[in-house]
């Protein structure tokens, strides 16, 4: 058998172990299993590519490989938690950043004008996913801003950036040796990243991060065209359509289509007022500790707060007092709750509450009757009740856990500062409401503290 | 390598990455995403047979730089959703 032949089966083992692997970590039971082996494919993939009869020299792929090797372990073994967002947005960048090279580098085994074209959109997909992760990053480690950034005439900024891209790829592939009008290619893709993020705010990270991982996927499918390799084509397209459809999710779970998130912020939308008729209730924590107690069935509902607050492990305390009292805990998870799809998930996982406690919007909701006291943890938006009853709220439609058809509602809450929407929140003001101010972490610190 | 095959290798991945991920539920979301992104990585594929090439020109120091960047990508990402795939208990008993 030859090289080539051996080298080509290894790709195919590879995509079948990607497709095994992705399908697997569809199941909470198999998912880490799953993982391992489309890490396995990875490796497959990378052994059957060395054997490439083309590589001469070793010492540039060996010295690559063990300095991001290196690199990417340190940061997967350091990270916590809390930061698995802004650490998924680096890792889309470099990805994305990666196939932009490469996209640059086939420029040297390139023929023919399907392959410039292929060059150009790897090098433009990857570009725009490097700058556009890292403005993300920025936004969520909060060292910019996580507001959302517009000013007059962004849209026809952007438009020209658009018309410029095309320009020069147009007259690159029309004349390869014109190497400046490629250069011009990565310069306006690198800037149309940071265009297109900037205006997006803080609330609306989960999409933006899922959209830039199925860039990141994308990227590797163009790259897959320009140096002629399957494998690239088929894993970077399974990135690319599951990238898209957690974007589809989490623009559902908001009731806005993409274009809206895309191209406005909520800023421009949210200026009418609405009237909330009643007033704020506090309570303290030993008031809250009695209403604990004689609960029978409590629902916890998470928000971005409790990963800012770190308090996930002290919720879990306090569910396991909870328990031991002979009362049913469950978690009611929204699914653009946090800044990335899946968030809360993780962060309670880690705080070692099983998964099968869990429970997605659609099934916690039906039970929300049956709730006595329903905790509000550094959530707003995703219980503003507005979403249902108010019409000119700029949430409305969006699905929300009902927490109000529980008897009671527990608020824990910094200060009444309205959520990243900017959004007055009717649930407040609710009678069967109570606010608990101050740091959720040491608010529920004290109530574990009464129970034992 | 023809390019209507590549092409046709390309919508049927597509269709496949669309039929996998549909169901996946929520509470996997973040280790699918990380996953997802580990396996984006596969650019490492390309950028090897480039930064191999030898000829010590500029296209070799970018392979090398792409070599370098795709494998944060995916030994970072695969270990990372290992670790956060660690995390997750089913209740005992």
């Amino acid at each position: 058998m030859d090289l080539e032949l051996i080298i080509q089966l290894g790709y195919v083992v590879a995509a079948g172990l990607f497709i095994f692997g992705l399908k697997m970590l569809g199941s909470p039971d198999t998912a880490r299993r799953g993982n391992g082996i489309s890490a396995i494919g990875m490796l497959v993939a990378i052994v059957a590519a060395l054997l490439d009869q083309g590589i001469v020299q070793y010492e540039f792929i060996l010295g690559g490989m063990i300095a991001g090797g290196i690199i990417g372990a340190f940061a997967a073994r350091t990270v916590a938690m809390t930061s698995m967002p802004e650490m998924v947005a680096l890792f889309n960048g470099v990805g994305g950043a990666a196939s932009g090279l490469v996209g640059v580098a086939a420029l040297s085994i390139a023929d023919g004008s399907f392959t410039y074209i292929t060059i150009i959109l790897s090098i433009l997909i990857g570009g725009v996913t490097f700058t556009g992760s890292l403005v993300a990053y920025g936004k969520l480690s909060e060292i910019i801003g996580s507001g959302a950034v517009t000013f007059g005439g962004q849209k026809f900024v952007n438009g020209l950036i658009v018309i410029g891209i095309l320009a020069s790829a147009v007259m690159f592939v029309m004349d390869p040796t014109n190497t400046n009008m490629l250069y011009t290619v990565v310069g306006l893709s690198l800037l149309f990243g940071i265009m297109v993020v900037i205006p997006i705010g803080g609330a609306d990270m989960p999409v933006v991060i899922s959209l830039l991982n199925s860039y990141s996927g994308l990227a590797a499918c163009a790259a897959g065209f320009a140096v002629d390799n399957n494998v690239l084509i088929v894993a970077g397209s399974l990135v690319g359509a599951s990238g898209i459809i957690l974007t589809q999710i989490m623009c559902k779970a908001m009731n806005r289509s993409l274009s809206n998130v895309l191209f406005s912020g909520f800023a421009s939308v949210s200026t009418t007022v609405t009237e909330v008729e009643g007033e704020i209730k506090p309570i303290s924590v030993e008031d809250a500790y009695y209403v604990l107690e004689a609960a029978t069935n409590v629902a916890i509902i998470p928000g971005y707060g409790m990963a800012v607050a770190q308090a996930q492990h002290v919720v879990k305390e306090l569910m396991e007092l909870l328990e031991a009292n002979g009362c049913e805990v469950n978690y009611g998870i929204h699914p653009v709750a946090g800044r990335m799809p899946g968030h809360m998930n993780v962060l309670l996982a880690e705080a070692d509450v099983p998964y099968d406690q869990l429970l997605e919007m659609d099934d916690i909701n039906p039970r929300m009757e049956s709730v006595d006291v329903a905790i509000v943890i550094g959530a707003n938006d995703v219980v503003n009740p507005a979403a249902r009853e108010v019409e000119s709220s700029p949430i409305y439609g969006m699905p929300v856990i009902n927490v109000a058809d529980a008897r009671t509602v527990f608020v824990l809450k910094r200060s009444m500062a309205s959520g990243f929407a900017g959004i007055e929140n009717p649930l407040f003001y609710k009678d069967n409401t109570r606010m608990l101010f101050g740091d959720a972490k040491e608010s529920i610190g004290g109530l574990v503290r009464e129970f034992s | 390598m023809d390019v209507s095959y590549l092409l046709f290798i390309l919508m049927l991945s597509v269709f496949l990455g669309f039929e996998l991920i549909n169901k996946v539920p929520a509470t996997l979301h973040t280790p699918l995403m990380s996953g997802a992104n580990a396996i984006s990585g596969i650019t490492v594929v390309g950028a090897i047979a480039l930064a191999g090439s030898g000829n010590a020109d500029m296209a070799q120091w970018l392979g090398a730089g792409a070599v370098a960047l795709a494998s944060i990508n995916v030994v970072g990402g695969y270990m990372v959703t290992d670790r956060m795939l660690g995390f997750f208990k089913k209740k005992e008993g």
